[in-house]
């Protein structure tokens, strides 16, 4: 075989003498093709292994840690969560609307493939600047794209976050996490064991689609990707609505013993996966395989990514009852192999032996690479330009309408408004809240989501900033009056081959595993995308996290938004910001530079704790953290149908104001328990300070007892609500 | 009461509904789509979705369902059928009501809180309600702009059909409360009998104080005690 076969499928020379080692022999064409997908780095995360098992994964709460379709969490009464969030960047950046389609109907399946019926949906979205038509092209494709697969399957999009960065020009990301729930008694799992049990494809036909998706999505995008249209996926929500009913209904019946979805590398990723997980092997007809295509070879059959395909082993005799079900579903579902017991997957084309490889080789065998990781020349040069001479530039009145017109601060309602965000009649908080929030029917519980990572801190200081997204995320489930759980994830970084992208790497993940376990908030699985490169630039590392709370009291949800006259304002954590890393820095003195405060996490985790204690006895009225934008903008966001007075004290109005600094939260509370609340922040160790109060129609603002801002809250909403979709006409 | 809530392939708010029967004390039954026959029942409710992904047009293939001559049987004979967004679009499709619904101005999707003004309440379905009530109901479609030709529009108005308008929270019907661009700022008719309502807000999304409120609730309410006079009046 010519070298530039295995070269063209993303195998290294090194890679493919390992595999001809295993094998024994010189691998045929098909089975480089299945090597390859299985090792890009998508599917076996040779790059990110080492990394990653350094992330905490155990906790009381987790009933399944990383390695199978989805994570799970116990909510107690017998129900769990189950959650997952995967990339779609890649065939996004190609094909807007179908890559963020596929995205949503790929985790949906790795959700509803554990057993649990899908309730939410979130998004993590990222994209250049929107003075830049290709990247406005992006939002709405992306966006109608999410719409149109989630509105039509019926799941409601209930949260997420939308930033817009320099660094994501040519590179968008599009990460999507899907939430279900069930009961204990109904997880299923993506294993085949017992010999002799069939193994059946259901749901929609083999098509062309998709062939080396996951090759794909583990090299850097160029001119040439576009050229690559064929890789991306169609997606077909009906055809997944009825499959999801189908699953659902199937695994209820207890007549299977494993499922799985056939999401990046198709048949071949979920078979041999299947097969490894249960210590089995697995042999199939490819001629069997119901297929939408004349003249299909094995290969394309093996690597097609066809969309809204399961993988189903039942147990031997019940394959009629899966065909039953499947077909009033009006979908067919098609015996096309059985589990062996030599660990072998063997692939038939009718008679004819195709391809045999070793499970274990395509799944453990993997070469792990550990990456050469160097710290990069900007980090310290952007850490030490001084920030001290760097005055407010205007009038505090203009700068936060300034702010509040910047996308990344201003309301995404141009957003979720294409989104069916109450479907299934559960949401209680909706878009636009700090966390979205369901109840959780037949119990008086609820569960918080919530998607997070600001790129900017992570750019400057990897370590801090990948604590500081998973911060930001209990800060956000914390204020909606719920207990931080666990975390999925979706690592965005660039090329890991080159040893700054690493070292990005290798930090970011150090300080989402360190936040992590002081939160006790564990990773239950998640998705790497490196490679977000383009020609010139790569994009600011990313690593979104999505996270679970539990609300114990649905009737103890709190607002982020004064809903009362008369209420003090108090502040959690001190009231001085910093202006490294700021979106004022980046709007006024177009900079991303300075040394990001250090940050304490344990103070952080006991903040949070009094937050929710407070809660507990129910003194809060309204809460909302302090993020991009600083204090004035927390402010600015939680005044909506009243105004606040606000009185502070500093030397600094630019860093009280505007500057940043994540573990603070704003709270509203009655008159008569202040005294109270500041007795128990004292017995605690928390910071407290009052702000001031709500009311009136105007937010002013007092600094030093002179007024420096005195705004209609109904001027500056107008600016805030409207911006995205006058800039998106 | 027996209240069928039909469900094709793709429908997605038939269990919101049935949730919704069940807030106000019913227990609504559900039918499949390749039933035959409404019989018996008091109530047939077209839930919201996508039935058949909306493929070819919203509602276009529902219509022939094999449970939907019965339904229009039914409707015929005096029927209550109530119709929600899909659910509308089935019911100008197959011609119990009059009109027809095109993609959204703007062509975008919405989602999200909507002011309606209740124009009638002479209705089973609305007698709850005071006449001029501004009531919110969420809308969430891409497909909710109602068009029909000036006679049909006319007619429409003359014989009081229009249920509910798109109104400003100030209660005006102009643009800037229109959400899709519906002729007149429509949101739902009924036909010249009254028995067959369609609307595109979904009532059923607020129908408890924690999902975000509860005026949907008086159209579930209305249907129930105009059943219950009817009972009492032994028709």
């Amino acid at each position: 075989m010519e070298p530039e076969v295995w070269r063209e499928m993303g195998l290294s020379d090194e890679e493919y003498e390992h595999i001809k080692k295993l094998m024994g022999r010189d691998p045929n064409y098909l089975e480089v093709g299945i090597f390859s997908v299985m090792w890009s780095e998508h599917c076996s995360y040779k790059t990110s292994r080492p990394v990653l098992k350094k992330f905490p994964t155990k906790g009381s709460q987790v009933l399944q840690g990383p390695g199978e379709n989805a994570g799970i969490v116990d909510i107690g009464d017998n129900l769990a969560v189950v959650f997952k969030m995967e990339s779609h960047n890649h065939p996004s950046a190609i094909e807007p609307y179908q890559g963020a389609a596929t995205g949503v109907g790929g985790i949906l399946r790795d959700v509803f493939t554990m057993g649990a019926r899908p309730i939410a949906v979130l998004n993590s979205l990222r994209f250049g600047l929107l003075d830049d038509e290709s990247n406005k092209y992006l939002l709405r494709g992306v966006v109608e794209g999410i719409g149109g697969y989630g509105n039509s399957i019926g799941i409601p999009t209930v949260a997420g976050d939308v930033y817009f960065n320099e660094s994501y020009i040519g590179n968008p990301i599009v990460n999507a996490m899907a939430v279900g729930i069930l009961e204990h008694k109904d997880i299923a799992r993506g294993v085949a064991t017992g010999v002799g049990n069939p193994v059946m494809v259901v749901g929609a036909k083999t098509g062309r689609d998709g062939i080396h998706g996951a090759t794909f999505a583990s090299i850097e995008l160029s001119e040439e990707s576009e050229s690559k249209r064929s890789a991306v996926q169609v997606g077909d929500p009906f055809m997944e609505k009825l499959l999801m009913e189908a699953c659902l209904e199937l695994i209820a019946s207890g007549s299977i013993v494993g499922i799985q979805d056939m999401g990046a590398a198709g048949l071949t990723s979920s078979s041999s996966e299947m097969a490894s997980r249960g210590n089995s092997g697995i042999e199939m007809d490819l001629s069997l395989i119901p297929r939408r295509e004349t003249g299909m070879t094995p290969y394309e059959i093996m690597l097609s990514e066809s969309q809204e395909r399961m993988l189903v082993v039942p147990m031997a005799g019940r394959e009629k009852e899966v065909e039953e079900v499947f077909v009033r579903w009006g979908l067919e579902a098609t015996v096309v192999g059985k589990v062996n017991d030599d660990g072998m997957l063997r692939l038939f084309e009718g008679k004819e032996l195709v391809a045999e490889m070793p499970v274990k080789a395509l799944t453990d065998e993997a070469p792990v690479y550990h990456r050469l990781a160097r710290e990069p020349e900007y980090y310290n040069e952007l850490k030490n330009i001084s920030l001290d001479d760097i005055e407010l530039k205007d009038s505090v009145e203009n700068v936060l309408l300034g702010l509040l017109a910047n996308p990344t601060i201003a309301s995404k309602e141009w957003v979720y408004r294409q989104y069916d965000y109450q479907v299934g009649t559960n949401t209680m908080i909706v878009p636009g809240g700090d966390a979205g929030v369901l109840r959780v029917r037949g119990t008086n519980k609820g569960i918080a989501l919530t998607t997070d990572c600001n790129s900017r801190y992570v750019y400057l200081d990897p370590y801090i900033g990948g604590a500081l997204a998973v911060v930001e995320a209990a800060q956000n489930v914390a204020c909606t009056g719920a207990r931080p759980l666990a975390i999925t994830d979706c690592l965005n970084f660039g090329n890991p081959e080159k040893p700054e992208i690493f070292w990005q790497f290798e930090q970011a993940c150090a300080g989402v595993a360190e936040a992590c376990r002081v939160l006790n908030t564990p990773v239950t699985g998640g998705n790497v995308s490196l490679y977000n490169e383009t020609s010139d630039h790569a994009i600011h590392p990313t690593p979104a996290i999505g996270m679970v709370g539990l609300v114990e009291d649905i009737n103890k949800t709190i607002s982020n938004t004064f809903n009362h006259e008369g209420e003090v304002i108090m502040l959690i954590g001190g009231n001085h910001g910093e202006l490294a890393g700021s979106e004022y820095l980046a709007m006024y003195e177009n900079l991303e530079a300075g040394a990001l405060p250090e940050i304490n996490l344990p103070q952080i985790k006991a903040r949070l704790d009094f937050l929710l204690e407070l809660n507990g006895a129910g003194f809060v009225k309204s809460a909302h953290d302090i993020t991009e934008g600083g204090l004035a903008i927390a402010l600015a966001e939680m005044t909506k149908m009243y105004g606040a007075e606000i009185n502070l004290k500093t030397n600094s109005k630019l860093k009280v104001l505007f500057g940043e600094r994540l573990g603070r939260i704003i709270i509203s509370v009655a008159e008569d328990k202040v005294e109270e609340i500041e007795r128990m922040a004292v017995s605690k160790g928390v910071p407290l300070q009052c702000l001031g109060s709500t009311g009136g129609d105007v937010l002013k603002i007092n600094i030093n007892g002179d007024e420096c801002c005195n705004i209609a809250v109904q001027k500056y909403r107008r600016v805030f609500e409207q911006t995205l979709g006058k800039i998106m006409q | 009461m027996k209240i069928g809530i039909v469900r094709f392939p793709g429908s997605n708010c038939e269990v919101d509904c049935l949730e919704a029967w069940r807030v106000v004390g019913e227990s609504p039954v559900m039918l499949w789509h390749k039933e035959t026959s409404v019989k018996g029942f008091d109530l047939i409710v077209l839930p919201g979705g996508f039935s058949y992904g909306d493929y070819l047009r919203t509602g276009a293939i529902a219509r022939f369902s094999p449970i939907m001559e019965d339904v229009i049987h039914f409707a015929q004979n005096g029927g209550l059928v109530l119709g929600i967004c899909n659910g509308f679009q089935m019911l100008t499709e197959c011609g119990l009501l009059p009109g027809a619904l095109l993609r959204n101005e703007g062509l975008h999707f919405v989602c999200g809180p909507q002011y309606l003004k209740v124009e009638r309440n002479d209705l089973p379905y609305t007698n709850y309600y005071n006449q001029g009530d501004l009531i919110q109901i969420p809308v969430n479609h891409g497909e909710g702009n109602y068009t029909i030709a000036d006679e049909g529009l006319k007619e429409l108005e003359a014989n009081n059909q229009v249920v509910f308008r798109y109104v400003t929270s100030n209660g005006e019907v102009n643009e800037s409360g229109n959400p899709n661009g519906s002729i007149n700022n429509i949101a739902g008719i009924v036909n010249k009998e009254g028995n067959v309502l369609g609307m595109m807000p979904h009532p059923e999304r607020v129908v408890e104080e924690i999902i975000g409120g509860t005026d949907g609730k008086g159209m579930f309410i209305s249907i129930l005690k105009d059943w219950e006079r009817r009972m009492k009046h032994g028709a």
